[in-house]
């Protein structure tokens, strides 16, 4: 228990580390972007605001053990333009998520598409020449 | 009457000849496929411009994206080629060097930045027109023409009031005689060249210290003068270009923008707000924007 709670907490220390001294709108260059991860998990968070749109989602292992994953989209307006909406995904929605994961391993990345409980497809790079104009 | 029968015939001929010489010479002179697409180019013919009328709700005509620019301007982008290297001045190329960017061939790693962007400063102009050039709500009456730009909801105004470009001073623009302090989004007047072409002149901008050229970093400077044409092809197509004359920070003008096409949206439009939220910014930054940007030896193994 208190193992599984140690490591739900990494991502939010290893936030809490980093955000202090940087401040950081970034490029591409933190992405596997030759990588695909697509991962099941139940939306916590669906956050619609600038300068990116964050999906954060609870991925439970075959043992059991919870990750807390958060994949960012672009700015509202683009992802309007691709057919996303703030009322599109809710808290506790069974999610499957196709990103481009982080080099650093944590479980962050950039989303290519979100599977809704319906079955509907949100793609994230609709209407865009791919990973490279995300801003 | 055999003879003017033959006579309307070779009339006729001729036309058609013309007509198809023409065509043939406007053929030719279209771009490759490859080569930059111009307002023109990017949609079906419509009803002509109406006269020293821009106003309208406009967007980039090659879709959303294309004014994002996050490699720098349009027409010269930071992207390591040769031809798009910019004429710095000493001093330019010193402050272009102290301008950490996120992106372009110059960028440095997420921790070392400095664009002023990522604080929700004011992006000035002409910045405004080479970042995140989205929809763009133009407004006009027989004074003034209003942008209403998408990004961060900002507004310039063009007096067309026939009132002359104010003059550079030390400590920023006179107007009247008297001395008026630099501005963001500058001191902007318009001039109608012909029916369809507006030339704008904006000086009186803020300094180097303040605020960038465009995403990779490029400087400008309290002498930099703008002039942007604004040339209404037809009723639906809106072709925008832009020179940057900067004697302080380049040895000589040069075209930031070429004929940029936007195209007419309906006008029943609603224009969605983006906007540069200092909260927002730092939720983004500490929840995902800075731990996907530490170093990989730093990272817990998942």
């Amino acid at each position: 228990m208190r193992k599984t709670l140690f490591r739900s907490l990494i991502p939010i220390a290893a936030a809490a580390i980093f955000s202090a001294p940087l401040f950081a709108h970034h490029g591409t260059a933190a992405f596997e972007t030759d990588k695909r991860v697509t991962l099941k998990g139940t939306v916590t968070e669906w956050y619609w605001s600038n300068p990116h749109c964050l999906l954060r989602f609870d991925v439970k292992d075959e043992k059991g053990q919870v990750s807390h994953w958060i994949g960012e989209t672009q700015n509202p307006v683009t992802m309007t333009n691709g057919g996303w909406s703030k009322a599109a995904i809710k808290a506790g929605d069974e999610v499957t998520v196709a990103l481009f994961p982080v080099k650093n391993g944590l479980p962050l990345g950039r989303i290519i598409t979100v599977t809704l409980p319906n079955g509907t497809v949100l793609d994230a790079l609709k209407g865009t020449s791919g990973v490279r104009d995300y801003k | 009457m055999a003879n003017r029968f033959k006579f309307t015939l070779m009339l006729i001929s001729v036309a058609l000849f013309a007509s198809w010489l023409t065509f043939a010479q406007s053929k030719a002179q279209q771009p490759a496929a490859n080569e930059h697409k111009s307002a023109a180019d990017s949609g079906h013919s419509s009803e002509a411009a109406p006269r020293h009328d821009i106003s309208g709700t406009w967007e980039p005509a090659n879709g959303p994206q294309d004014g994002v620019q996050a490699d720098g301007v349009k027409a010269m982008p930071n992207d390591g080629k040769p031809q798009h290297q910019l004429p710095y001045t000493p001093y330019g190329l010193q402050v272009f060097k102290s301008h950490h960017a996120l992106e372009g061939a110059d960028a440095v790693l997420p921790g070392e930045f400095n664009d002023p962007r990522d604080k929700c400063e004011p992006l000035g102009f002409p910045r405004m027109n080479f970042y995140n050039l989205r929809e763009t709500q133009i407004l006009q009456n027989p004074y003034k023409i209003v942008m209403l730009y998408q990004y961060a909801t900002t507004w310039r105004v063009i007096w067309t009031d026939g009132r002359p470009l104010p003059k550079l001073v030390d400590g920023g623009v006179l107007v009247n005689g008297e001395v008026k302090e630099p501005r963001y989004y500058g001191y902007s007047v318009g001039t109608w060249v012909d029916d369809t072409t507006l030339k704008v002149e904006t000086i009186g901008m803020m300094g180097e210290d303040r605020v960038w050229l465009d995403t990779a970093g490029r400087p400008i400077s309290d002498q930099l003068r703008v002039e942007e044409t604004l040339h209404r092809v037809d009723r639906d197509h809106l072709e925008w270009s832009v020179i940057i004359n900067d004697p302080k920070m380049y040895t000589k003008p040069w075209v930031a923008m070429n004929k940029f096409p936007m195209k007419l949206e309906d006008p029943h439009r609603d224009v969605m707000e983006q906007y540069c939220s200092p909260s927002e910014m730092e939720r983004y930054n500490q929840l995902f924007g800075n731990p996907s940007s530490a170093p990989g030896g730093q990272a817990p193994k998942k």
